[in-house]
């Protein structure tokens, strides 16, 4: 039990009589960063977003170090540790970049704490130019890192991306590539993507998606040579550029 | 026996009046997800159609059947060319524009129409029910009402236009896609709940007289049903006049009329609070 | 750069304040006090507004329920208590309470937007009939009776503290008017520009986001309603003992309708232009009742208020959607953004 970060039991979402998740059983360490791979409509995404807390499961239940966090109240998972980044970008639009992250950072620091983790994010993502900047006025890769930012400022101790890379150019995707690269000791991440080029550059382990249920889980170089996840992408060509 | 048969065509009564001005809105709200705070406006607009050609010597019916819902019907879709039209997708906007536009009628007909009260004997005379009177009026607009439900949902579900409204209701970039007139669309959508309204408010005329601010009367009940009714055009008014009729019926038997009307405002919060989305959000999606 | 402009702009509205304070009675008739008073009242209860909805993104048609609460609430205790000082709490406390439990039955039932608009309204409508119906002597609390559709008269106005035989006169009232108004304008100020603030405004940009930063959005918007509650009620206390009279149409739907016409036209996201909004929409009222002049031009008798609100409302939504006080600072900002370039 001890060092699973993460972990669901026969987690399923039904939409009418429609299983868009099936009984799935995932876990992850402590510090271990894993993409969710799969085809469109594979569950992943309805999958991701029981986790997150944006829709309530249908069965089974959500783990968070131990505890049971199933349905729970989305401000307590924050309180928790888990940092979400959605995958239509949350952000306050009306607000400066500068005033976004130091909420963020606001809730569970000091003021003092805040400023310097507000300083520091600004810095690694290279936003420091635009800080002052209204986030409604930014470029869709300069949004996408401003909630990045701000999943950040929190210190997360686990970590879920869902698309992070959308919409990006490949010298953005890239830069979040080394941003998460950064990252990935200090925490447990879980990311969703469609981009294999993004998921090759980043992932250790994979875990595949198909009809709602796990296909495999395994390391990124056998995933890659699969013939049945191969066969499962067919004709949905996977890899994506905005 | 003949109490119980006064108290059933009573509380029938207070479901029908409540779905009759109900209506109108619903269309609009339902269909165009606009709110119309002009809705009882357009019913006291409907009531001088009425009132008026009948001094001077109309055909009562001939004027609430016809005359109230075309004149009203053709200024809805005056409004909405120049209110409604340029504010889409602007709810809060909308509200306020359709406020402002009930304000300046109620101006208007202060102005030109000064106080009128009329209507204090409704035509058709009264029937005996046991020990009782009943006015068979009563029993026109219950039934008026019925047939008025009835034909929109016909009129909705077979006919060309109910198809095009629906579909442009449902996917308005997939029917202009399709080649539909959604402007045109729009216009008759609500000049329909204009003149469904007009043609309440010309059949409640010779029941309740007509004043300039006799729409603050309609406004606020008809709003809450089509509210708790949610945003499926008939199902919700008639599920939610039904709810809200009843109660406010059968409590201002029990009690006075103004607990009958608190009741009736307390069980459409107590319901929001219960479906957030209307009776209909939940339970009849994307039908009418 | 913009928090300086407004740190100039609130120096120059407290100095300015000040001075009206003390210079006013001195300056102008009686009458002119008591009508500025009303205004000042009036602006009290539309920056409850505009903090509630422009701020906490709450549309709150109850603001005027909440203003009628705190009247009726200080009329009770003050015919009761005889002195002032405890029925002003009550009128400020008793909203807040129904405020709170209205509050916490629809922000922790997660109603959407337009409906907790329509159950606000609602609400305004149910005490407005529960009110009107208490006509008979039957119904009274301790010494006063509710009076129903014809209100509360004789009502003893705020008197100072402790000492009731020292009642208020006309440049009394209106030193407290102006005094209420400006405490309450820079209370909002302050409350704005704290931590509490500024997560109010995160949440109304982005509740979910605010949320999944850990914040309980419930909670704070159900803190911003009670407290624009408590300013609405407060407004009701001045305003009954203004007029030494509280009536049940406070209740009733066409005042609630005014309070969100004032915001509108100040620009909603403001407090300077609730202040804005209020004042002209109130003077053009009561100017149009009075004119004679005007109608004649016309050729009627008279020009009926209601009229030229309505069209006024119209012509501002589709024209200056965003109110005067937003429009003007965006044209002067872009009148400084031409001269520099």
């Amino acid at each position: 039990m001890s060092g699973q970060i993460l972990e669901t039991r026969g987690l399923s979402k039904r939409f009418g009589g429609v299983p868009a998740v099936d009984g799935v059983d995932f876990r992850l360490a402590e510090g271990e960063l894993r993409c969710l791979i799969g085809p469109n409509g594979a569950g992943k995404s309805t999958f991701f977003k029981m986790i997150t807390g944006q829709l309530r499961p249908s069965g089974g239940r959500v783990l968070f170090r131990g505890e049971d966090v199933t349905g729970e109240e989305r401000h307590l998972l924050a309180k928790r540790g888990i940092g979400i980044k959605t995958q239509v970008p949350s952000l306050f639009d009306g607000i400066s970049v500068r005033e976004s992250l130091y909420l963020a950072a606001r809730r569970f620091h000091s003021p003092r704490e805040a400023l310097r983790i507000v300083d520091g994010i600004l810095a690694e993502t290279g936003l420091h130019a635009v800080a002052e900047r209204r986030v409604g006025e930014l470029a869709h890769g300069q949004r996408q890192w401003v909630e990045l930012g701000m999943v950040l400022a929190r210190e997360p101790l686990l970590m879920l991306l869902d698309e992070p890379t959308a919409g990006m150019t490949p010298d953005e995707t890239a830069h979040t590539a080394a941003l998460i690269g950064k990252l990935r000791q200090q925490r447990a991440i879980i990311v969703v993507e469609h981009d294999m080029q993004f998921v090759r550059m980043i992932a250790e382990g994979v875990t595949v998606f198909h009809q709602g249920r796990i296909l495999m889980e395994a390391p990124i170089s056998e995933v890659l040579g699969d013939p049945r996840v191969r066969e499962v992408y067919l004709g949905a060509h996977s890899e994506r550029h905005a | 026996m003949d109490y119980a048969a006064i108290f059933v065509i009573q509380v029938a009564y207070a479901i029908a009046s409540l779905a009759l001005i109900s209506v109108g809105l619903a269309v609009i709200y339902g269909m165009m997800r606009v709110i119309n705070f002009a809705h009882g406006e357009f019913l006291m607009l409907g009531g001088y159609a009425v009132i008026l050609p009948v001094q001077a010597g109309v055909n009562v019916w001939f004027a609430m059947l016809v005359i109230a819902p075309l004149a009203v019907g053709l200024f809805g879709v005056v409004v909405e060319r120049i209110v409604i039209r340029p504010l889409y997708g602007r709810v809060i906007d909308t509200v306020l524009a359709t406020w402002g536009l009930s304000l300046l009628l109620i101006g208007l007909a202060s102005a030109a129409l000064g106080y009128y009260q009329e209507g204090s004997k409704p035509p058709l005379g009264s029937v005996v029910i046991g020990a009782y009177r009943e006015s068979v009026y009563t029993f026109f607009v219950i039934g008026i009402t019925a047939a008025i439900m009835l034909a929109l949902y016909v009129g909705l579900k077979r006919t060309r236009f109910g198809l095009l409204a629906r579909g442009t209701m449902q996917n308005s970039a997939m029917a202009a896609g399709l080649g539909v007139d959604t402007g045109k669309v729009y216009a008759a959508t609500f000049g329909l709940g204009a003149a469904l309204s007009g043609l309440a408010g010309g059949i409640l005329a010779p029941i309740s007289g007509v004043v300039p601010v006799i729409g603050a009367t309609y406004i606020a009940k008809a709003f809450i049903t089509v509210i708790s009714g949610g945003a499926t055009v008939l199902a919700g008014t008639a599920s939610a006049a039904t709810l809200l009729g009843a109660v406010n019926q059968v409590v201002t038997f029990l009690s006075t009329p103004v607990v009958g009307e608190v009741a009736l405002l307390a069980a459409a919060i107590i319901l929001l609070r219960l479906l957030p989305a209307g009776i209909t959000g939940r339970l009849f999606r994307g039908g009418i | 750069m913009s928090n300086r402009a407004s740190s100039a702009g609130g120096i120059v509205i407290a100095a300015l304040g000040v001075a009206a304070l003390i210079g006013v009675p001195y300056v102008v008739e009686l009458f002119t006090l008591v009508d500025v008073a009303v205004y000042c009242i009036l602006s009290i209860l539309a920056l409850s507004l505009a903090f509630v909805w422009g701020y906490a993104g709450i549309l709150s048609f109850g603001q005027s329920a909440f203003f009628g609460l705190g009247g009726y609430a200080y009329a009770m205790a003050v015919i009761n208590l005889g002195e002032s000082t405890v029925p002003v709490l009550a009128g400020i406390l008793v909203p807040m309470i129904f405020a709170a439990l209205l509050g916490y039955f629809m922000i922790y039932g997660r109603v959407s937007d337009v409906y907790l608009a329509v159950i606000t309204l609602t609400v305004s409508l149910i005490l407005y009939h529960l009110i009107n119906s208490t006509s008979g002597p039957e119904y009274t609390i301790g010494r006063a009776r509710l009076g129903g559709h014809n209100g509360v008269p004789g009502l003893p106005p705020i008197n100072v503290p402790g000492n009731a035989s020292a009642p208020l006169d006309y440049a009394d009232t209106f030193r407290l008017s102006l005094g209420a108004l400006l405490l309450v304008y820079f209370t909002l100020r302050a409350v704005i520009a704290s931590r509490f603030g500024r997560v109010l405004v995160a949440i109304r940009e982005n509740e979910l986001r605010a949320e999944l930063l850990g914040y309980d959005s419930r909670r704070y918007k159900l803190m911003a309603f009670t407290l624009g509650a408590g300013i609405a009620g407060f407004a009701g206390v001045l305003f009954a003992s203004w007029g030494s009279f509280i009536g049940p149409s406070v209740f009733g739907i066409a005042f609630a309708a005014q309070v969100i016409v004032w915001i509108l036209v100040g620009g909603l996201g403001t407090l300077g232009g609730a202040v804005v909004g209020t004042v002209l929409i109130q003077y053009l009222t009561t100017w149009l009742g009075q004119t004679k002049a005007l109608p004649a031009m016309l050729g009627l008798s008279k020009i009926d208020p209601s009229l030229v609100l309505g069209i006024v409302l119209i012509l501002f939504v589709l024209l200056v959607p965003s109110g005067i006080l937003p429009t003007l600072r965006k044209l002067l900002r872009s009148r400084q953004a031409a001269a520099s370039a």
